[in-house]
């Protein structure tokens, strides 16, 4: 059974980067493009896989880290893209220094260390505490979904040293290389599904082995793996640390797309919506996810370009259903075709 | 800090808080009883804040003269149709959802996201507002170089009463008994007769009903638009889940204490600062207190 489930596991995953690897040659760049930028969201959608469908627990607040990997990688850009200057914004709000904390982001090297150690460790060291004191379920919701809030409020806040409201924008070289014309989107694109590849295979190796076992047992019944002698706040913490650390690449990949960050990739919409996108495509179903965020992502651009009025709508009634009546999201419908064929 | 400044500190906290308790009262009824967070709690609000703008609108068309008491129908009727809309919400929709906490918080979201655009395609993007009654603008000065004005006042009475009502009617009436009974333990309830699907109903119109009235309150200070019910919402949690679930008095402790340190944290640094503040510090003391601030122990 094991055995099946992973083939079936590691068989969704080649379907999908089969076609991820076709839309290039089936896309124009724009929407290639667009592409590129939601699939910086299936990071944060696989993660979601882990700690909610395998983990059973529920953060609405993915959007923090998602935005700490985006900041970081905007940072290094726009210290580069406005180099020996001071980045504008900080210009037009008067800030005279560049603040300390901004040093590190002057080297690639320390940005990209910073953006796959700093995400995890938060995440790990605050969901420790947490689940240590059994706390879970609605409750980590809302604490996760008052953090994204606040992390919100203190970047609008501190205008001068993060960009406020606007965020950070206007940054076109990735050490030297252009990043904005087809070419580099291009060359940005296979990177980042490259990346992808590897870590839902990474995931779907953790899930089906001892690890992901217990897992599993502990969203079933915590107190019984408790029993049984696990630190079950320490497999949660871990797992929720690898869901941080998915969606800071996912961020840092959203920065070199998208070409900016700003607080509304980090909020409490944000953070609700990468729920969605996990939950479209099978929260059971690490290949699903990715899947759901494209499709969802790509409809969203659709439709709200073409029918501003029905997007909400849709969304809204994308997010009752798929609870009410598909909870397995679409993994979930071709796996239930696949045995019945 | 003289003298009134602080006077004002601590009339702007007890209004923030009064705000505050108005909005987290009804969602704080319906966590406590059904364990079932209502996303969708600010677009309720929204709601009443919108029925209030319709009230208005018919007064100042219909019955111009009458434009003073517009303030006490609209509470009326913001209570009334946001009642009956979390009414039927309850029977067609969230009841399906019990059992599964964190998917009816998904769903309830969903259904926010239609609420809101629905508000948009109606009454437009754009912000709305009512008219302040004569009697309620302009300040009190009970003495010289302390106004305290009179809508804020208005919001503090009124919140008093339906905070005094809400706690008469869950203690002191057979309908709040079983209320109670159900909310300390659902199944043995059932077992002795009480109807829960009844129970739950009333309850959740009641609750949304009570966000109506933060709504019409709402008009009072500030301009509605489409958005405005996510403004509010997390807000609304975290005095809920810092309170402690279950416990009413524990909502309003709670909310007290946000209220107060926001306002005086507001005075000593920045809005944006002092919000992120009290935010951290919640989150530090669910730390040590998991279950909320005023949680009652139960063997659960």
């Amino acid at each position: 059974m094991q055995d099946f489930l992973r083939g079936r596991a590691i068989r969704e995953i080649g379907i999908v980067m089969l076609l991820l690897a076709l839309l290039p040659l089936l896309l124009d760049p724009f929407r290639l493009n667009l592409t590129g930028k939601y699939m910086a969201f299936a990071f944060v959608a696989v993660g979601i896989v882990l700690m909610w469908g395998y983990g059973g627990v529920l953060s609405l607040g993915q959007g923090i880290f998602f935005g700490l990997g985006g900041y970081m990688m905007a940072m290094f850009l726009k210290l580069e893209a406005s180099a020996p200057e001071l980045p504008d914004f900080m210009v037009w709000s008067s800030v005279e220094k560049l603040p300390l904390w901004w040093q590190p982001f002057h080297s690639l090297g320390w940005t990209l260390v910073l953006i796959v150690l700093l995400p995890p460790l938060l995440a790990y060291v605050f969901s420790y505490a947490v689940f240590r004191k059994r706390v879970g379920g609605v409750y980590f919701a809302i604490v996760t979904l008052s953090l994204a809030l606040t992390l919100t409020v203190l970047i609008i806040g501190q205008q001068g040293d993060t960009g406020g409201a606007n965020g950070i924008t206007d940054f076109r070289s990735f050490l030297g290389h252009d990043i904005v014309g087809d070419g580099a989107k291009l060359v940005l694109y296979i990177a980042e599904a490259a990346a992808l590849a590897l870590a839902m295979l990474l995931c779907v190796a953790l899930l089906h082995s001892r690890f992901g076992k217990v897992l599993i047992a502990i969203r079933d019944r915590e107190d019984r793996v408790r029993f049984s002698g696990y630190n079950t706040a320490h497999i949660k913490a871990f797992v929720f640390a690898v869901a941080a650390l998915l969606s800071a690449i996912g961020g840092a990949f959203y920065a070199l797309q998208v070409g900016m960050v700003s607080p509304s990739a980090v909020g409490v919409v944000a953070s609700i919506e990468m729920v969605i996108y996990a939950a479209v495509g099978g929260r059971l179903s690490v290949a699903g996810a990715v899947v759901g965020a494209l499709l969802v992502g790509l409809l969203k651009s659709y439709l709200s370009e073409a029918f501003p009025e029905i997007w909400l709508y849709f969304l809204g009634a994308l997010f009752i259903a798929v609870v009410a009546f598909m909870p397995q999201g679409l993994a979930g419908l071709t796996r239930k075709l696949g045995v019945a064929r | 800090m003289n003298l009134e400044i602080a006077a004002m500190q601590v009339f702007n906290g007890i209004s923030l808080f009064t705000v505050l308790l108005l909005m987290s009262i009804g969602l704080a009824i319906v966590f406590g009883l059904m364990g079932v967070i209502n996303m969708a709690h600010g677009e309720l609000m929204a709601l009443g804040a919108y029925v209030t703008y319709l009230t208005a609108a018919a007064f100042s068309k219909f019955a111009p003269g009458w434009m003073d008491a517009y303030l006490f129908v609209a509470i009326a009727a913001a209570f009334a149709v946001t009642s009956a809309f979390g009414w039927l919400l309850e029977r067609g929709f969230v009841r399906h959802f019990y059992n599964r906490p964190l998917d009816t918080l998904l769903a309830t979201w969903g259904l926010s996201l239609i609420l809101q655009q629905f508000y948009r395609s109606v009454f437009g993007p754009q912000e709305v507002s009512v008219p302040l009654p004569q009697w309620l603008s302009g300040a009190w000065e009970p003495i010289a170089g302390i106004q305290l004005p009179l809508n804020r006042i208005f919001i503090i009475g009124l919140t008093a009463v339906v905070a005094i009502g809400v706690y008469m009617l869950l203690t002191r009436t057979r309908w709040g008994l079983r209320v109670r009974a159900v909310t300390q333990n659902r199944a043995m309830s059932a077992a002795v007769g009480v109807d829960t699907n009844r129970v739950d109903a009333l309850t959740f119109a009641l609750g949304a009903g009570l966000a109506g009235i933060a709504g019409c309150v709402f008009t009072m200070i500030g301009s509605t638009n489409p958005g405005t019910g996510q403004l509010y919402i997390v807000d609304a949690f975290i005095v809920v889940v810092f309170g402690g679930v279950q416990s009413l008095i524990g909502t309003a402790l709670s909310g007290l204490a946000i209220a107060q340190s926001q306002t005086t944290l507001e005075y000593l640094m920045s809005g944006s600062m002092a919000r992120v503040t009290i935010l951290l510090l919640v989150i530090a003391v669910l730390y040590f207190r998991p279950n909320g601030l005023f949680a009652r122990k139960t063997r659960s």
